[in-house]
Formats: C-alpha cells, sequence, structure tokens
C-alpha cells in the first residue's frame, strides 16, 4: 500500500494539474480570456444553444422530388434518342423514379436499348417483350445523387444563411437525407424559415399564346405544355389566374451570376439580374426569335411575370417586376444569389431558445450544481472526517478533469449536460463510500491498519469497475439514439463515469499514501 | 486528527429476508398498477413524442391570458391551451398538432407569432412534426431496451445467469413503476424524462451490483450459511453505503430539483423517484430473487480458486454439494 512507484505519482499529478489547466479558461468571461498568458489554454466548454440562446432547425430534403426532377430532365434527351433512331414511342413520362414509355415499333427493341442505353451510364434500360420500356437509376447511382443532393443542399442553405447575417451557423448532415441547422443567437427564426422553404427554382419560358387557359384547365393541355399559376394575375383580376406554358426551359437560374433588389422601378420593387455569357447568349437568342411573344417568370413553379418581348434583350441582364414588397423582392434577390436547391426542403422539428432564457437555465443550472457539490462535499465530512475531506479533494479534480475534458473535446454543454455533471458528482463520491466502507469492515475484522487499507482498495475495486461500466453502457447508448440536449447529458455522464474511476481510486488512493508517510499515524481516522 | 462525526459503528441485524414476501406484494401491485395507468389513462407525452406546438413566452407587464387566447383563436388553428408559468409576466402557450404534417405545424407557429405581435418576448418555442415524434417515441424505446439488454450482458458475463436475471427483473421493476409515477401524476414525459429513466435504470443495476457482489463474496466465504441468511448478511453489511451512496445522489438531485429550474423538473422527478425506488427494489427485489434461483455455490468457488476463503467445511443442505461426491 505505501509503495507508489514515482512515474505514478507523476502521471496522477500531472493529469490533475492538466484537468486544473485545462478547466481553468472556463472560470472567465470570453472577453477576459484575451488577457491571459499564451500559454494558458483558452478553450472553453462550448454551450449548446438551450444555454446561449439561438435556434435549432431538422430539415429534410425531399430526395425523391429532387429524382423525378432529374429523370424530368432527361426526358428531353429520351425523345431526342428515339426520334433521333426514328423509332416509334408512345406514353413518354416520368412515374414512381422512372421513366416509362412504350416502343411501338415492335422489331427494334434492340435499337431502342442501343440508343438509350448511350444517354446516362447511371440509368438502367428495361424494355419488356410487349414494347413498355422503363429506365431508372441504379441503386449506387441513386444513392450517390441523394447523396450529392443532400450536400448541395446543405451548400446552398449555407449561402442563404449566411446571407441572412446569422453569425456561426451550423449546417450539417444528419442520417441519410437530413440536415441539421443551428443558428445561435436567433430567437425569432421564421424569417430563415422562410427563406428555406423555398426552393427558388428560376426558369424563363415562353408561353404557349396558341393554347387557351380554359381548354388547358379541363385537362385539354398540348403536349409540351404545362399549365402554371400566376399570383400576380390572380391579384389583378381577383381570381384565380393561370397561364399555358411551354415546358422547354429557355434559361434556368443556374446562369445567374447576379441579383439585387430594385427599388427604383415604376412599377415597385423589383429584382434586376445579370446572366453568365453562357445565360447571356441563350436568352439574346430565344429573346430575338421570339420578339413579340410572351415569355413567363417562372419561380417554384409559380409564374411570377409574362413580360412581352419587345426587342431582343442581348445584354445579359433583365428585370423580374410582379407583385412584390420590398421585404419579397429583396428575400428573392438573396434566393437567386444563394441558387436554388435541387430539392424542396421540409422543416421537421424547430427548437429556439431566447437568451434570456439562456442566461437564467445556465445560471439555475450552475446553482443547482454548485448548491449539489457543496453539500455533497459536508455530507462527505459528515461521515468520513478526514478521509471524506481526501474524498473532496478527489472530488474538486474530478470536476476540473470533467470541464477540462469537455473543454478539450470541444463536447457541447447542454441544461441536462449540467445536470449530468451535479448527478456524477452524487455518484463519484460512490466509489469513495465503498472503498471507505470496506476499510471499516477490514479494520473491524482485526486486520492491522495498513493491511485493512490495501484490502478496502483492492476489494472494493472490482465492484466500483462493474458499478461504473453499468453506468458507462447507460450512457453510451444515450449518446448513440438521443438527440441535441440528450446527447449532452450523455456526454458529461459517460465523460463523469470516468474521471470519477481515475479520481476516486488513484487520486484518493495517492492522497491517504501521501498522509501515512508524512504523519505516519497509528490508526484510521474512520 | 478529524474523525466523522457520524459514524454508524456496528453491522446492523436486520432480517430484510423475512420481509421480503411484503416486497414482492407490494411491488407487484406497485408495477401492476402502473402497468395498468399505462394502459389506460396512457402518459402525457410532451411534444418530443406528440409533436405539436410549445411557446414560453414573457409580456410586458402581466400576461393578458384572454386577449392572448382571443388572438390565437382567431387564427383557428386548434385549441391553444394558455398557463400561467413562474412569474405573472411568464405564459406557457400550447399548441395541438395541426393537420398537413411537418408543414402544417411549422406554418402555424408562425402564424401564432405573428398574431401574438412583436412585443412578446420568446423565451423558448419548440415545435416537432408528426415524423420526428414518431422516430422519439421508437429511438427511446430501443435505447431503453437496449441499455437493459447490454447492462445485462454485462452482469452475465461478469457474474452467474441468477444473478443477471435478478438484476433484469429489479430494474425492469424500477423503470417500470417510474413510467407509472408519471401515469399517475400525469406528468410531463419527454426526452429528458427518458434519459433520466436510462440514467436510473444504470444507478438501480449499479446498486444491484453492488449487493450481488458481497452475495457472492459471502457465498465464498460462509460455505455452509443457509442461504435466506447470507442474503441478509451481505445486505446489512452493505447497508451503511447503500444509505451514504442513495444520500448523496438524492442532495445532488434535490438540488436540481429546487434550484434547476423549470426544465429540469421533469427530470428530477423522475430521477428522485428512481433512485428511491431503485435502492428499495435492490433490497427487497433483487437479493431476495437470489433466494429463489441460487447460483451454485461450488461454480463461484472454483472461479475464486486461490482467493482467500475459509477453508471448505463438511457439506451443507443444496444447492452445495460436497467436493469431490460423484452424482
Amino acid at each position: 500500500m505505501l509503495y507508489f512507484a514515482n512515474w505514478k505519482v507523476l502521471l496522477i499529478c500531472g493529469v490533475c494539474a492538466l484537468g486544473v489547466l485545462f478547466s481553468l479558461p472556463n472560470l472567465f468571461r470570453p472577453a477576459q480570456l484575451a488577457w491571459l498568458p499564451e500559454s494558458i489554454p483558452h478553450k472553453q466548454v462550448a454551450l449548446g444553444l438551450d444555454l446561449r440562446g439561438g435556434s435549432y432547425l431538422l430539415l429534410e430534403v425531399d430526395v425523391a422530388a429532387a429524382q423525378t426532377e432529374q429523370l424530368n430532365g432527361i426526358i428531353d434527351n429520351v425523345r431526342d434518342a428515339l426520334r433521333g433512331a426514328k423509332i416509334g414511342y408512345k406514353n413518354l413520362n416520368v412515374e414512381n423514379n422512372a421513366i416509362v414509355f412504350a416502343i411501338t415499333d415492335n422489331d427494334r427493341f434492340e435499337d431502342a436499348r442501343a440508343a438509350l442505353g448511350k444517354i446516362d451510364q447511371s440509368l438502367t434500360v428495361n424494355i419488356a417483350s410487349d414494347g413498355t420500356g422503363k429506365m431508372a437509376f441504379s441503386a449506387q447511382a441513386t444513392d450517390e445523387r441523394r447523396s450529392q443532393a443532400i450536400d448541395q443542399s446543405i451548400e446552398i442553405i449555407r449561402r442563404r444563411i449566411d446571407q441572412t447575417g446569422t453569425k456561426e451557423p451550423t449546417i450539417q448532415r444528419q442520417g441519410q437525407n437530413r440536415i441539421l441547422v443551428e443558428l445561435p443567437g436567433v430567437d425569432n427564426p421564421e424569417h430563415v424559415k422562410a427563406l428555406l422553404g423555398k426552393t427558388a427554382k428560376l426558369t424563363f419560358q415562353l408561353v404557349d399564346e396558341a393554347a387557351s387557359v380554359e381548354d388547358a384547365r379541363k385537362g385539354k393541355l398540348p403536349p409540351g405544355d404545362e399549365i402554371l399559376p400566376s399570383e400576380e394575375r390572380a391579384a389583378r383580376s381577383g381570381q384565380g389566374a393561370f397561364y399555358v406554358i411551354k415546358k422547354r426551359v429557355m434559361v434556368g437560374g443556374d446562369t445567374l451570376v447576379d441579383a439585387q433588389v430594385d427599388l427604383q422601378n415604376s412599377q415597385g420593387p423589383a429584382v434586376s439580374f445579370r446572366f453568365d455569357s453562357v445565360g447571356a447568349k441563350r436568352f439574346g437568342d430565344a429573346t430575338r426569335e421570339n420578339v413579340g411573344k410572351r415569355f413567363a417568370i417562372v419561380l417554384d413553379n409559380k409564374v411570377v411575370s409574362a413580360p412581352v418581348i419587345k426587342d431582343a434583350i442581348l445584354g445579359g441582364s433583365g428585370i423580374i417586376s410582379g407583385s412584390f414588397t420590398v421585404q419579397s423582392a429583396s428575400d428573392l434577390a438573396l434566393l437567386l444569389r444563394a441558387g436554388a436547391l435541387p430539392a424542396p426542403i421540409t422543416i421537421l422539428e424547430e427548437r429556439t431558445v431566447g437568451p434570456d432564457l439562456g442566461a437564467d437555465s445556465i445560471h439555475a443550472g450552475a446553482v443547482a450544481s454548485i448548491v449539489g457539490v457543496v453539500l455533497v462535499v459536508i455530507f462527505m465530512f459528515l461521515f468520513y472526517g478526514l478521509f471524506g475531506v481526501f474524498a473532496d479533494i478527489a472530488l474538486f479534480f474530478n470536476l476540473c478533469l470533467m470541464l477540462g475534458a469537455l473543454s478539450l473535446l470541444g463536447a457541447t454543454l447542454t441544461l441536462p449536460g449540467i445536470a449530468g455533471i451535479a448527478l456524477t458528482m452524487g455518484m463519484a463520491v460512490d466509489a469513495n463510500v465503498l472503498i471507505y466502507e470496506r476499510i471499516r469492515e477490514e479494520i473491524r475484522s482485526g486486520r492491522t491498519m495498513l493491511s485493512s487499507l490495501e484490502a478496502g482498495f483492492t476489494r472494493a475495486f472490482g465492484t466500483i469497475l462493474d458499478s461504473h461500466v453499468t453506468t458507462l453502457v447507460a450512457g453510451m447508448l444515450l449518446y448513440w439514439l438521443g438527440s441535441g440536449p440528450i446527447k449532452g447529458f450523455a456526454v458529461t455522464l459517460s465523460i463523469g463515469v470516468l474521471t470519477s474511476l481515475f479520481s476516486a481510486i488513484l487520486v484518493t488512493r495517492l492522497e491517504i499514501v501521501s498522509w501515512l508517510r508524512r504523519w505516519k499515524p497509528r490508526e484510521i481516522p474512520l | 486528527m478529524i474523525r466523522p462525526l457520524i459514524v454508524i459503528r456496528r453491522v446492523p441485524k436486520i432480517d430484510f429476508m423475512r420481509w421480503h414476501l411484503f416486497g414482492f406484494a407490494f411491488s407487484g401491485l406497485l408495477a401492476a398498477v402502473s402497468i395498468g395507468l399505462f394502459l389506460t389513462i396512457g402518459l402525457n407525452y410532451g411534444i418530443d413524442f406528440k409533436g405539436g406546438t410549445l411557446i414560453e413566452a414573457k409580456t410586458q407587464g402581466p400576461a393578458d391570458l384572454a386577449a392572448m387566447r382571443a388572438k390565437l383563436d382567431a387564427l383557428h388553428i386548434g385549441e391553444a391551451s394558455l398557463q400561467g408559468f413562474g412569474a405573472p409576466d411568464e405564459v406557457l402557450i400550447r399548441l395541438p398538432e395541426q393537420p398537413g404534417g411537418d408543414a402544417g405545424q411549422m406554418k402555424a407557429v408562425g402564424l401564432a407569432r405573428q398574431a401574438l405581435g412583436s412585443d412578446i418576448q420568446y423565451r423558448r418555442t419548440e415545435v416537432v412534426g408528426p415524423s420526428v415524434g414518431a422516430e422519439l417515441i421508437r429511438a427511446g424505446a430501443l435505447a431503453t431496451v437496449l441499455a437493459l439488454a447490454a447492462i445485462l450482458v454485462y452482469i452475465w458475463f461478469r457474474f452467474e445467469w441468477q444473478f443477471g436475471v435478478g438484476a433484469t427483473i429489479s430494474t425492469i421493476h424500477d423503470v417500470v413503476t417510474t413510467v407509472g409515477l408519471f401515469a399517475i401524476f400525469q406528468l410531463e414525459f419527454n426526452l429528458t424524462t427518458l434519459a433520466a429513466i436510462l440514467t436510473v435504470a444504470g444507478y438501480s443495476i449499479n446498486d444491484t451490483v453492488v449487493i450481488y457482489d458481497r452475495v457472492r463474496e459471502a457465498m465464498r466465504k460462509h460455505r455452509t450459511m443457509p442461504f435466506s441468511e447470507l442474503i441478509n448478511l451481505a445486505l446489512n453489511e452493505t447497508l451503511s453505503r447503500t444509505i451514504l451512496t442513495v444520500s448523496t445522489v438524492a442532495l445532488a438531485v434535490l438540488s436540481l430539483l429546487f434550484l434547476g429550474g423549470e426544465v429540469l423538473k421533469g427530470f428530477s422527478i423522475a430521477m428522485l423517484w428512481g433512485i428511491v425506488i431503485g435502492t428499495y427494489s435492490s433490497l427487497f427485489i433483487a437479493a431476495p430473487i437470489i433466494y429463489y434461483i441460487q447460483p451454485s455455490r461450488r461454480s463461484i468457488a472454483r472461479e475464486s480458486a486461490g482467493a482467500d476463503v475459509e477453508p471448505a467445511r463438511p457439506p451443507a443442505g443444496p444447492p452445495s454439494r460436497p467436493r469431490g461426491a460423484k452424482s
């Protein structure tokens, strides 16, 4: 018992010192940290949104819609390929994540297969013996595209949020098709939510003036056309208004390089935009060929406005006017600058905590923890005297180690996490209680002082290990399955279990050994 | 030298085993009532599990609940529940789950914020859509079952299987009755409550393991002692530890309950009940169960070959058999 290898002593003291060092920055306010010397670590425990205030949003990307969208883009290629090879077909459409069609030339299935196979390597082509065909992405391609859609969405969301001026947002993927957004300091996220809720897919398409809206609404839609609602027309005429529009896209919003709100426009707030060179050329060509006709500016499947082309627009820039307010015009400009989402997004969950409640929570949590620890400290002193003080010192180092580990690991401290700390403090002394009770028993059974100390530590060890492992198992499962605040609880609980194993056994033991060597007591004050 | 002020000098001699049938009956009743209430009344699920909207708001001056209610009712988003919360200027608003899936919830909270105006300070807003709620329930139930299973496997691995069975039964008892407590008092059952229940499970097993460790040790030491006496001995020897540990944890939990604020209340209540019932069940359920499914003394003795054990004495009653006896 008395023998304690020097390297062990050094190690234990070293770990304790590191714990104190790394937990130290948490005593200061962020502003005061700058005054600390360079050699002292500056990293503080990161506070969760429930403590510092902010908004947490869980989004889901509609990946299936993204795929349908992509297939809709490919359908033109299918049409071209079949026409090019002069193969008869009918019923070309997108259904259930696949392009479906029927080949009418019964003897040309092989040719069709060959022609369609060239379109995209990641598409599988199946043509049944009755001529019905199906093209779909292979499983691997589906996964890749899903992943791409999520990554792209994250990028677009980041750009949109950055434009709102939110500081230090966290945007990360969660699970297969979810995105987690954390906005510190935001206490009313409605504006952000409105921005995220829009896909912002902008296209310029020609209006089919030959078709009648009435016929189209009854279902008689010319092939290659679609019918889209227009809020602007509805606002003017006071009733549901629609346009029949050619599906073929003249220019897409992906060719925009800039968009700004324009408040000088005679028709109210508007958005001015500029194309890149490719877009400018395409837009110039399309307007030159269609002078005198109308084109529609379509945003998220709604017609924003449908001006008549007076002249070829060659400058590569233009203005979108419609029934905008200043806010909606500047939002649209922001969305166009940030780019379109590859798929619609649904918000599944919102948790927002105002800065006041966060501060209150920190205060309440800190007070509760400190009171809890003080009570435990007094309790241990009452029941174990000097050895209780030893346990209390170990408890102090345990607290430092926990805070130090949390700071070092960059773990996030949440309100349940604070509860975890308080709880661990109560549980940490269990190891000491087990050891001390054991020592008492050994003394009672007539052992010598040293051998009862030795036996107390060794015999209690198995029990302590078992009880810590069971708590650790619960903690890890919580971490694995929990979300947000609960994860914070799991982290502090698990770290606390590990550090208390160290402090209650090794630190206490070292204290007792030092005491024995220094004071050479004749009996144990238990 | 600083001596302890309070010392429990002697090992108590409480006959726990005498009361164990009473304990079984009491626990059986408690568990039955818990399950019954869970199935009939059910739990008061918070929005984490049920979906919906919760807004904690602070008004300027005392809150005019009637006016706020009128504003919300005009939106036709279902019956909003408003209640005072702590200070007179604090209101807790709950909106029921809206039709229209996840998007419907988000729309409703947007409308509510608009209707209540901007002179209100939003301290906390939580909106959970139906799809997440369902997932959280599933993940929660899964976590509880897996945690129990994992801890059980560990005990199985470290002890004889009989101890595993005992620990499982007593831990399930603790979890069931904690859920029962929430059903009886209709306390809000949310994610933090679930975390508390898992922690309770961990604590309860912890407590049981300490006692089982001692039972096993006593089995090695006193090979001839009748089993019920052995269990009594183990319980009495660990009693002061049991009391001290439950006290320190209770001190921490009580300070959380009274000082930790409204958000941690459910957590603290579940924890407090859990550690009390967990301690009780270690003494009156987990330990006595071992009496009925006694682990073989031989295998325990074999395991500790070489450890300091009293010299083997002539045979005792079942289940231990004399060494070397051939069957």
